[in-house]
């Protein structure tokens, strides 16, 4: 494809995972029509490779698309449609699996970390035991994630008013560095993955990324495009803000272990003290403003907290059971080192 | 906030009001950039837009919060749900 010369190509499409990735796949190649999605009814598995892949294929389209797919293609009324059905498969799932909660417990429930004889978080046990090889996997699935950080949040911002507005446009200008392009936080972890020796060109880990990473990702992009999930997305950051400060202590603690540098460590450092107030400023003026304003969408934001939690924990489940079998966590082929 | 020289007046020693506020059992919320003057003398400043300085003095990262008042506050329940059992 001729490259418009000072313009990212967007990363390459990644191999099909059955046949719904196929089908969006092949529709992305040729601007075609996404056939043979019959799969996208109750036969799927919604938390499956293939599933999960489609989806975030779609999703893509919103953010940096993909090297020689249309960019008018993120508004293919055929392509939008399949989206629906699968995320409506996905909600469903969701909805299936997060129990009801009410949202001030919820929300308290965030500030408890596991309790002796509790099976450990992922950042505990990377704390512990992790090897260098261990943070380079966790940190190549993350970055599906962390090279696009605070992007998915950004687009309930029209939805909010007043306190809810003001205070989600101070965390994310936060997470966008300030003003600094060189401390916009996605910046902050291509600097890692590079000190880790790792590739940090946008959607390089995505072949490797199991479907527990891309569920991760694709619940952020599910909240955020829809006006309708506005109150589950300040739930879900509510999630992040809060939990993120003590594991980004454990994964600093674990990095300077391994005797990574200072860039790898810096990102998490930064984390720690960057998200002690992000919490605070999204519990009590993101949660609490919003709800100030919309007090039926209380149940929505407890949603949105048990479901970040609920995919946070199939992910740190899969992850731990592959390294304890003596294995890697990722799709296909080890990192090289 | 709005700091720096004054439009009308052309006087540069404009003050505005700096919101400050207290989370209950969490750290004093102060609107950055802020310089702490440390017991020793030497200063740490910090230029988020709100700063959250420890008020439990346990943070591993003090004057700064890093959480560490969460573990703190559990512990203190724990023990004073201990002396309503006994």
């Amino acid at each position: 494809m001729p490259q418009i010369p000072g313009r990212q190509p967007g990363p390459p499409l990644p191999t099909p995972r059955g046949p719904l990735s196929r089908a969006v796949l092949h529709a992305l190649r040729t601007s075609g029509m996404p056939g043979g999605t019959e799969a996208a009814g109750e036969a799927t598995d919604p938390w499956g490779e293939d599933l999960q892949l489609a989806l975030y294929m779609l999703y893509e389209l919103h953010y940096r698309g993909f090297e020689a797919v249309d960019e008018e293609l993120e508004w293919s009324p055929e392509l939008l449609t399949l989206r629906r059905a699968l995320e409506h498969r996905y909600l469903a799932a969701l909805r299936a699996s997060v129990p009801a909660a009410d949202m001030t417990q919820a929300l308290d429930g965030l500030l408890d970390e596991p309790a002796r004889g509790e099976p450990p978080s992922l950042s505990d046990h990377l704390a512990r035991h992790g090897t260098l090889a261990d943070l380079r996997e966790y940190a190549a699935m993350r970055s599906l994630y962390h090279l696009k950080e605070a992007d998915p949040h950004a687009w309930v911002i029209p939805r909010l008013t007043g306190t809810a507005k003001a205070a989600m446009v101070a965390v994310e200008f936060d997470e966008f560095g300030a003003g600094r392009a060189e401390d916009i936080h996605a910046r902050l972890f291509a600097d890692l993955m590079e000190d880790l020796g790792l590739d940090s060109t946008y959607g390089r880990y995505l072949e490797q990324a199991p479907a527990t990473m891309l569920a991760s990702v694709n619940l952020m992009s599910l909240f955020g495009l829809h006006r309708s999930l506005r109150g589950a997305l300040a739930g879900h950051f509510a999630h992040v803000e809060t939990t993120s400060s003590p594991a980004s202590r454990r994964l600093a603690a674990a990095l300077r272990r391994v005797g990574a540098g200072a860039a790898a460590v810096r990102f998490y450092a930064e984390h720690v003290e960057a998200d002690a107030v992000h919490e605070q400023v999204v519990r009590h003026q993101v949660v609490g403003g919003l709800l100030e304003e919309e007090p039926e969408l209380a149940a929505d934001v407890a949603f949105g907290i048990g479901a970040t939690a609920l995919v946070e924990d199939r992910f740190a489940e899969r992850t731990l059971s592959h390294w304890q079998e003596g294995g890697s966590a990722l799709r296909g082929p080890v990192l090289p080192v | 906030m709005h700091s720096g020289r004054d439009a009308i007046t052309g006087s540069d020693r404009v003050r505005t009001t700096r919101r400050v506020w207290a989370e209950e059992d969490g750290p004093l919320l102060v609107e950055g950039p802020v310089e702490f003057r440390l017991a020793d003398g030497t200063s740490v400043v910090s230029d988020r837009f709100v700063v959250a300085v420890c008020t439990c003095r346990r943070s591993a990262a003090y004057p700064w919060c890093d959480t560490t008042h969460r573990h703190l506050q559990r512990r203190q329940d724990a023990d004073s749900g201990r002396t309503e059992g006994s």
